[in-house]
């Protein structure tokens, strides 16, 4: 089939500029809708036979704002992202990352780990795709970090609900602890400690990848952009008001220091704890994150309430089942124990600055 | 008769991803075979890094998400 026929045969009905003009109009409806949400939940609340200032006020009013908020932000930049990732893909980084030195290597990883489209359950055939085609073992692990710890999600929930400073610093420290650990990883040699079999396949920088299809137009990028808004609405929605549920709980009705003596920065051990209490945690960051605010917003220590979400993310006990199956358990119990020590660093060193 | 590999571990978008093609070949009125391919090695020696990956007669036509429909009728067809 030529090209010309093939860009015929897709989509035939809507002409491209349509297209451009509806995402465009989409952008400048939300700004407008955004911009109202405010007005918007505290009329809701007057609505209501609730007094505002009450406890119960309080925590309908939060609910009220941050729900709409979140969905609205997260809609954007989903979308947003999956336009951008659209122009990578795990074949093209592999090729970026193949025989590349560690330290550079691992910057570059982790910054693709960010832009690459991933998701948890390719971990193996990713692995196995970058290692055999001679991408360096702390460098794949750069990525491995990377990508699911670093998301937008994330992003998006921490700048809606904490502000951009949190987010900024999370985003800054989580490529930081995929660099280091896999730097480290790098470091200690342990290509000898995966499973046999993955280190017996070999396939090249240029292993073939799948054929290449019709060049993707602006147009089908959008389509992608809506299908990953509709896939993780479908999927984190109801974390999200779950998660705010709680966090509305937690605002209005836990004592306001209750938090600073179990989770403030004077306990010591109270980093420690909440890593460990992370691992066992699977949730996305959707559901975690309106907890954390809520925290945050009654004295606990912003190293502690950070060092708990990287590790709910990062060390998830599922991906390590996964991971289990191309690494031994020595050398998972490396990778385990490198990251748990990054991140136990970057809540002390929090905890100590703010 | 075309023989279509589904790689994936058996995720969900798995699972519908050999739906998909079960449908298209159903629409096309082509009778084809959908093997489930979930063996780690056997996925990565195929060459997908990002699943779930398709491969029709042995030739991989896609990796990572969901295939468009119409993208799927394409390969049956080609």
């Amino acid at each position: 089939m030529t090209a010309a026929t093939e860009t015929a045969h897709r989509r035939p009905s809507v002409p491209d500029w349509i297209w451009h003009l509806a995402v465009a109009g989409g952008v400048v409806a939300w700004w407008l809708i955004y911009r109202q949400l405010l007005p918007l939940a505290e009329w809701l609340t007057a609505q209501l036979p609730v007094a505002r200032d009450s406890h119960t006020g309080e925590a309908v009013a939060f609910f009220l704002y941050d729900v709409p908020k979140v969905m609205l932000l997260l809609a954007l930049i989903v979308f947003a992202m999956a336009v951008v990732r659209s122009f990578f893909s795990p074949e093209k980084t592999r090729a970026l990352l193949s025989g590349k030195r560690e330290g550079v290597g691992n910057v570059l990883s982790a910054s693709l780990g960010i832009l690459t489209p991933f998701c948890s359950c390719s971990a193996v055939p990713l692995f196995i795709g970058f290692v055999s085609a001679g991408v360096p073992l702390g460098v794949t692990f750069s990525f491995l970090i990377a990508a699911p710890m670093v998301n937008e999600v994330a992003l998006v929930l921490l700048f809606a609900l904490v502000g951009w400073q949190v987010a900024l610093t999370y985003l800054a420290f989580g490529l930081g602890i995929a660099v280091v650990a896999g730097w480290v990883i790098g470091k200690l040699r342990l290509e000898g400690w995966l499973q046999d079999w993955v280190r017996d396949i070999h396939t090249g920088a240029n292993a073939p990848g799948p054929v290449a299809g019709p060049a993707l137009r602006l147009v089908d990028r959008y389509a992608q952009g809506i299908a990953a808004v509709r896939e993780i609405f479908g999927k984190v929605w109801r974390w999200i008001v779950l998660g705010i549920g709680i966090g509305a709980l937690i605002h209005g009705y836990v004592p306001e220091d209750l938090m600073a003596r179990i989770m403030g920065a004077d306990a010591w051990w109270s980093v420690p704890a909440a890593v460990l209490l992370g691992v066992p945690m699977y949730t996305n960051a959707a559901g975690v994150i309106p907890i954390v605010e809520a925290l945050l917003g009654k004295g606990a220590a912003l190293g502690t309430v950070l060092a708990f979400m990287m590790s709910v993310i990062a060390l998830s006990l599922p991906e390590m089942i996964i991971l289990k199956q191309v690494l031994t358990v020595r050398l998972l119990a490396v990778f385990v124990g490198v990251v748990a020590c990054d991140i136990l660093a970057v809540g002390f060193l929090f905890n100590l600055i703010f | 008769m075309k023989t279509v590999k589904v790689f994936g571990p058996g995720c969900a978008r798995c699972e519908t991803t050999a739906a998909m093609v079960r449908d298209a070949a159903a629409r096309l009125g082509l009778e084809v075979t959908v093997e489930k391919v979930t063996d780690p090695k056997s996925i990565a020696l195929a060459g997908v890094m990002s699943t779930p990956g398709i491969a029709i007669d042995g030739t991989l036509v896609h990796a990572g998400g969901l295939p468009r429909p119409e993208a799927i009728e394409r390969w049956l067809q080609a």
